[in-house]
């Protein structure tokens, strides 16, 4: 077990160091001046100057990849020349709302998605699995911005439920701060719901063949126990994986999803690095982004002797 | 083998291998998924090269007295010969009078297009990279690392990074949509590749000395072809989506060429008042992205057999 987990911490490592090298060479790779370009349009020679020293640009590229990578484990990103901010400062104070909304959108998912996909497998073949089957394709159609303009139209200003937009941190209240994030989460996971639902199905689907399955129901266990002990336990290992994979969804969908409710996180602060050519700060995100979304696969890599007494490493 | 003989196998191995080709075509016709799809997507591609004689006026033009009109608004148009008649904006104006049903029907022109592009081109760069990493070891080991690394950057994220770099246009989105989708298929292909390079069938073709090139266009491409359609359809459908939201949050496109992305973009500010810039666009872009994944769907189950065990 320990030897797998330093297997699989090591293994990330060749991953996280070709994306901070991606990164690297995204700069390097556009024509121009990096510096210059770093320092925004409003850059004065001088910083131009600092930003030249401080990268080491005059040196040749693999020095400078050094000096990248060095300044990247301390958690030094840069000056943002667009925010006037150190960039690990400006993501620091626009992390919380992100995590926030990720975490209430992964919450509803969960609560959701899996109970709908075991009744869907349970019911295999009637209107109900169709149902859940066609909200799946759908779900994964319906573009996250059109979905959630449609219920800001309908929750928010026909019947006002809810705030058209913004965010409230938790630091104002709970109630605030859930009324808030209400309308974002439910657009973000529906995307998410229509993918876990439809693994949650196939896998549980597999899972009722099986001739354990027909034993359970033999010795007289009713349905829910047989789904819920039998069934979900061994679809588990499929399912956390996907809801891994879909990490990735979330986050391109973070990004959307801030910018339609107007909640200042990581996915605003993206969009605004982008129009605004912020480039330590789009630097930074991506790194950021990735960074977590690998991490959290290696812990759920890593789950699965948990989930599954039968995976021993 | 006498030569009557040898006309004989060939014209029963052609009939063998027609018969065959009609149950596909068959299965397919008979697959719902498919057929709602692909009708579907029929549509909206008539539409969008009918689009001149659809009843539309030119989706660029500006006019400062018509702005923010509701849909069904009607006005008397003069048009460029001088002639006067009643014009209704079905779908209602823009903050700058552009009529947007117009702008709807001629921006599924580059939403399709980009779909289409996109699908063609991943396709085409990671069947290259796919085929050649899975039969070169050495280069194996490096490309899948690079792969790796690019598909831990999740995709939208990356695609707007890559928009960032250069000037926005065109070109520019097509190739940021692109290149996050290659490793997928890169992935896809390798995977096809070490499984048949396995088969008795290669080895047969690699003992009579059959060069390496040969091999991998004769034996390994063609078994390739069917998950590829697959995948293709599903990366048509993910780049329109992403198009759109790129457009959306006004790093796509420039904003004077209509898409779906860039009316609801320019929609965003005034929605409260004028839903329709965005519901309409959005609507259409939800029926395309659904079709295209339907069509998708479908074509996994009629292609693929083993993958619809699995999903």
């Amino acid at each position: 077990m320990f030897g797998f987990i330093v297997n699989r911490l090591i293994a990330t490592i060749p991953v996280l160091g070709m994306v901070a090298i991606f990164v690297f060479l995204m700069l390097r790779l556009t024509p121009g001046d990096p510096a210059a370009v770093l320092a925004g349009d409003n850059g004065t020679p001088q910083q131009i100057a600092e930003i030249r020293e401080a990268l080491g640009l005059n040196e040749p590229i693999p020095v400078q990849l050094g000096i990248w990578f060095s300044n990247l484990l301390q958690g030094d990103f840069g000056q943002s020349y667009f925010f006037k901010k150190d960039v690990t400062e400006l993501i620091l104070l626009r992390v919380g709302p992100t995590v926030a909304l990720a975490t209430t959108t992964l919450i509803i998912t969960i609560i959701v998605a899996i109970p709908l996909g075991i009744i869907a497998a349970y019911l295999h073949g009637t209107w109900i699995d169709r149902g859940v089957m066609a909200f799946s394709v759908a779900g994964f159609s319906i573009p996250v911005f059109v979905l959630g303009y449609i219920l800001v139209y309908l929750f928010a200003l026909e019947i006002k439920l809810f705030p058209v937009q913004g965010y409230k941190p938790l630091a104002d209240g709970f109630w605030p701060f859930i009324h808030h994030l209400v309308l974002p989460s439910i657009t973000l996971s529906v995307i998410y719901i229509a993918l876990i639902a439809r693994i949650t199905r196939a896998s549980v689907l597999e899972i009722l063949n099986e001739d354990y399955i027909r034993t359970a129901y033999a010795k007289g266990l009713k349905p829910t126990k047989v789904l819920m002990k039998h069934a979900l336990r061994n679809a588990a290992v499929p399912i956390v994986t996907v809801i891994g994979i879909g990490i990735a969804l979330l986050i391109g969908g973070v990004v959307v999803t801030e910018s339609v409710f107007n909640i200042p996180g990581l996915g605003r602060l993206t969009v605004d690095a982008v129009l605004g050519r912020d480039y330590p700060t789009i630097q930074a995100v991506i790194i950021v982004f990735s960074f977590v979304y690998v991490l959290i696969n290696l812990l759920i890599d890593l789950s699965y002797s948990l989930l599954d007494p039968r995976i021993r490493y | 083998m006498t030569e009557s003989t040898h006309n004989l196998v060939d014209s029963a191995a052609s009939a063998d291998a027609s018969a065959r080709k009609a149950t596909l075509w068959q299965q397919l016709l008979r697959n719902p998924s498919v057929l709602i799809g692909a009708s579907i997507l029929a549509l909206m591609v008539m539409m969008s090269l009918l689009a001149p004689v659809l009843g539309t006026m030119d989706p660029s033009e500006i006019n400062p007295a018509w702005r923010n009109k509701h849909p069904g608004f009607e006005h008397l148009k003069t048009f460029a010969d001088g002639s006067e008649a009643q014009w209704s904006y079905r779908l209602g104006t823009d903050t700058l009078g552009r009529d947007t049903y117009s702008r709807v029907i001629y921006g599924a022109q580059v939403s399709l297009a980009v779909g289409l592009i996109v699908a063609v081109l991943s396709i085409a760069i990671g069947l290259t990279i796919g085929l050649v990493s899975g039969y070169i070891r050495w280069l194996d080991a490096i490309v899948m690392r690079v792969m790796d690394g690019l598909m831990a950057i999740p995709g939208i994220l990356l695609a707007i990074a890559l928009v960032s770099l250069s000037s926005a246009g065109l070109g520019t989105v097509i190739l940021a949509i692109t290149i996050p989708e290659i490793p997928r298929v890169v992935r896809l292909v390798r995977a096809i590749v070490l499984s048949i390079r396995e088969e008795p069938y290669v080895e047969a073709a690699i003992s009579v000395g059959t060069s390496l090139p040969l091999i991998l266009i004769r034996h390994v491409l063609p078994n390739t072809i069917a998950p590829l359609i697959v995948q293709g359809t599903y990366i048509c459908a993910s780049a329109i989506l992403v198009e759109a939201i790129l457009s959306f949050l006004g790093v796509g496109i420039p904003p004077e060429i209509p898409t779906w992305g860039n009316i609801m973009a320019e929609g965003r500010v005034l929605f409260r008042l004028f839903p329709h810039n965005i519901l309409y666009p959005g609507i259409f872009l939800a029926i395309t992205v659904l079709a295209v994944n339907m069509l998708g769907d479908g074509l996994r189950d009629t292609l693929d057999p083993r993958m619809r065990e699995r999903i």
